[in-house]
């Protein structure tokens, strides 16, 4: 006779979304799960980086991009200024695992707290770097692509094109499988970064 | 000044306490300074080196011994030691500091110190780091480092040690301004000794440490990513409570948390208040005395029969300071399918990490069990006690007394003859395993053996560390092959006079891997016959150290009680075994608990699918 309670379902935060649907990378065309979003706030001390990256390798896991910088001095932790940075790193994978990384994470002494910010109210915002090979005649349809995308030309040259285009890791998609038939000579993407909405804390 | 050493509090279940003054006034000798001092061979005048600070921070945290070795880089540290009353062990290999220290840690709970020097020094610590690390060890590793402008550049025995170590150490720091040193130092110690303990380990450039340091004394710590879980919160006990009061079966499942924060008393209560069945990991041997009626000794991949079978039957599992290793667990996906699972843990990355318990408290494992006993009342298990008890009847522990020298037999009078009032520990293998089943511990840190890891080498140096720390008569179970890692800490043990009794079960092979190989492999032999042996009487004799050999039962007790007798120093027995033998009970890895071997099987077996 079966005596044990049912575990209460895992909170929100692991689960994959249900609003995301599968990625299809834009560059190699594979489908991946939805990414997850999680933000840390960490001393800024050499070594916290690998500390951290340290978590994702020894599971063989990977690191879909990494953000890090300085944070402002944070209220109630009476910190200095620089003396705290935040990370926010995106990575795929099952809740499980992610689960156990995020308690690994937070395990380290320099790591403050690790949040999955997966399908909470956030901001999100990366910026894309894209290079296109186009000449002066065909450049007035990846000019609208760009118009659309409120996306701003930066390097105007007489065969090639650099377009810088801000905004949420969808939109960014979109956008550069749009220009992928014009041929993408070069793409840099930071990371992505995110802030929630409203007076909760990163 | 191997004994007297005033056992610290349980470090788990307080905060750390700002002092309000060093601790060194109390013991007089050392004045109640703030700031660190210069040595005073070298004249008041000079600043206090680093070195010196580094020293003085030592002491100021209660630091009794040092074990390490000496090298270019650590000079101004080794400089400083002169003049402190801290006695400093002089190893003859960088390994046995680290599991001296170890060993140290263990039977005490206070956190050993280990000093060497940089590059190959410092990277012949990493497996004792990593033996400390995987069995939650309190450690301090402080590293010589060559000067801060070389950092990098392939200087003389320059290494990445921080670099190195990072999977390796709770957590590390790399000194580059001496004003750090006096908070790193105590930042370090509270890192190590409290919630989970674990190494840390420090970095100190040879100019930092020889350079002037005015930086005063700190007391207090501030991480503010560094949490510590105390008491556990009522809901989870009461969800515990009621899980527990609805169970007819269960088993307590008793791991190393419960040693660390002598959990042992509480343990007993709930069990007798339940009137519930324990069972020990490896580790957690000696947290309750393992010849108490409801205790049935050591589950897992070479436990007893009946442990095993209690775990498979119970309707309800409870584990205290334990985290479902795979020793234990075997095939996952059968793990106790059916039974409610409660984990008491202070580590809260370990729940749901292997098993999604039902009720998970983070809290330190004394204060939890302590409050959980009020909350509890007699269970209905005499049904369950008495299919146990059958169990016990049908599959004991046994081993064939004809036929040669048994090491069983060995460790098995052993315990009979006064092993249960010494410190026992094990190096890795066939005897580990042995000397587990056979030597029942009643008395908390009274066992001290690699689990995690499994360090051969481990055994020898963990026992001196051990015996200087309590001052207590030590056994020290070797198996040929790891005492040959280790072996010339022969030398440190005769210096420091410690009571340390070492049995060599010698059966001339790499028993484990042979036993793996013979019952998998169809018996092809790779890499497991230790030819060439020495003569293990011989080499204690060289190192002046007085020694026995067994060749016959009948030899085994008189051997014995000499060395039990013999407490001026070391001593040696070594015990020709039987060549071949095997450890049974054997849970195959990656096999369900059902799939548990009894004896010698008839039939070829699958290869285990778990890890090693």
């Amino acid at each position: 006779m079966k005596t044990a309670t049912v575990s209460p379902p895992r909170g929100a935060a692991f689960e994959q979304d249900p609003g995301k649907a599968p990625r299809r990378h834009v560059v190699t065309d594979v489908v991946t799960p939805p990414l997850h979003t999680i933000s840390l706030l960490v001393r800024n001390k050499p070594g916290v980086l690998v500390r951290v990256s340290l978590v994702f390798s020894r599971r063989g896991y990977n690191m879909e991009s990494l953000v890090v910088s300085p944070a402002l001095s944070i209220a109630g932790l009476d910190a200095a200024p620089g003396e705290y940075s935040r990370m926010t790193i995106t990575c795929s994978g099952d809740p499980d695992t992610l689960e156990q990384i995020i308690k690994q994470i937070e395990k380290l002494v320099d790591v403050v707290h690790a949040i999955d910010h997966t399908g909470q109210a956030v901001i999100e915002s990366e910026l894309a770097l894209v290079k296109i090979k186009v000449g002066l005649k065909e450049r007035t349809e990846t000019l609208q692509i760009a118009e659309n995308f409120k996306a701003k030309v930066v390097d105007f040259g007489a065969e090639s094109l650099i377009l810088r285009c801000a905004g949420e890791t969808d939109k960014l998609d979109a956008f550069i499988s749009l220009l992928k038939p014009f041929g993408i000579i070069e793409l840099v993407r930071s990371g992505k970064i995110l802030m929630v909405r409203g007076l909760d804390e990163t | 000044m191997i004994a007297g050493v005033s056992p610290r509090q349980s470090v788990n279940f307080a905060p750390k306490q700002p002092l309000s003054r060093p601790r060194t006034a109390a013991r007089g000798g050392v004045s109640a300074r703030t700031a660190p001092q210069p040595a005073a061979a070298r004249g008041g005048k000079v600043a206090a080196t680093g070195g010196d600070t580094v020293i003085q921070c030592l002491e100021r945290e209660g630091v009794e011994v040092v074990y390490g070795y000496s090298g270019g880089a650590a000079m101004p540290i080794f400089d400083a030691l002169v003049d402190s009353r801290i006695k400093f062990v002089l190893v003859r290999h960088e390994q046995g500091a680290t599991h001296m220290a170890d060993g140290y840690a263990r039977a005490t709970g206070k956190p050993g110190v280990v000093l060497v020097t940089s590059g190959p020094g410092a990277t012949n610590c990493v497996t004792g780091l990593l033996t400390a690390l995987m069995d939650s060890v309190p450690m301090i590793v402080l590293c010589g480092q060559t000067i801060t402008s070389m950092l990098g550049k392939d200087a003389f025995q320059e290494a990445d040690v921080t670099g190195i170590t990072y999977p390796v150490v709770k957590h590390s720091y790399l000194i580059k301004d001496a004003a750090d040193i006096p908070r790193v130092m105590r930042e370090a110690f509270h890192i190590a000794t409290t919630g989970r303990p674990g190494p840390v380990l420090i970095d100190l450039p040879k100019d930092v440490t020889q350079g002037p340091c005015v930086a005063p004394f700190v007391d207090e710590v501030h991480l503010p990513g560094y949490h510590v879980p105390g008491r556990p919160d009522a809901t989870g006990l009461r969800k515990a409570a009621a899980l527990l009061l609805r169970s007819r079966r269960p088993v307590l499942y008793v791991g190393h948390g419960a040693v660390v924060s002598n959990a042992g008393k509480a343990i007993m209560q709930l069990a007798t208040t339940l009137n519930a069945p324990i069972v020990n990991t490896l580790l957690g041997k000696g947290a309750c005395p393992e010849d108490h009626p409801l205790h049935l000794g050591m589950l897992g991949m070479h436990g007893t029969a009946y442990a095993n079978l209690a775990v498979q039957h119970c309707d309800l599992i409870m584990a205290i300071g334990a985290r479902w290793d795979d020793r234990i667990t075997g095939k996952l996906s059968e793990f106790c399918t059916d039974a409610a699972k409660i984990h008491v843990d202070i580590d809260v990355s370990e729940f749901n990490k292997v098993v999604r318990p039902d009720v998970s408290l983070a809290a330190d494992a004394r204060l939890a069990i302590e409050e959980l006993v009020p909350l509890v009342r007699t269970l209905d298990t005499d049904d369950w006690l008495e299919r146990i008890a059958g169990w016990r009847r049908q599959y004991p522990l046994k081993y064939p007394k004809k036929g040669g020298l048994r090491a069983q037999y060995v460790v098995d009078r052993l315990d009979k003859l006064g092993g249960r009032d010494c410190i026992i520990t094990t190096d890795v293998g066939q005897h580990q395993m042995w000397a587990a089943q056979f030597c029942l511990t009643t008395r908390n840190r009274h066992w001290i053996s690699s689990g995690g890891a499994g360090t051969m080498g481990f055994g020898f140096p963990a026992a001196i560390g051990a015996a200087m720390a309590t001052g207590k008569p030590t056994w020290s179970i070797v198996g040929d092959g790891g005492f040959q890692m280790t072996f010339a800490e022969l030398a440190t043990a005769r210096l420091q006079k410690v009571p340390v009794k070492i049995l060599v079960i010698n059966n001339h092979y790499l028993g484990m891997i042979r036993q793996w190989q013979e019952l998998f492999f169809d018996n092809r032999l790779s890499g497991a016959d230790l030819e060439g042996n020495p003569d293990f009487v011989r080499i204690a004799a060289a190192y002046g150290i007085p020694a026995r050999r067994v060749t016959r039962a009948g030899d085994v007790d008189k051997a014995l009680r000499w060395a039990m007798a013999f407490n001026d120093g070391p001593c040696l027995v070594e015990a020709e075994v039987v060549k071949e033998d095997n450890v049974f009970p054997m849970i195959p890895a990656g096999a369900p608990l059902s799939g548990m071997i009894i004896e010698r099987p008839k039939v070829k077996l699958e290869k285990p699918t778990g890890s090693t």
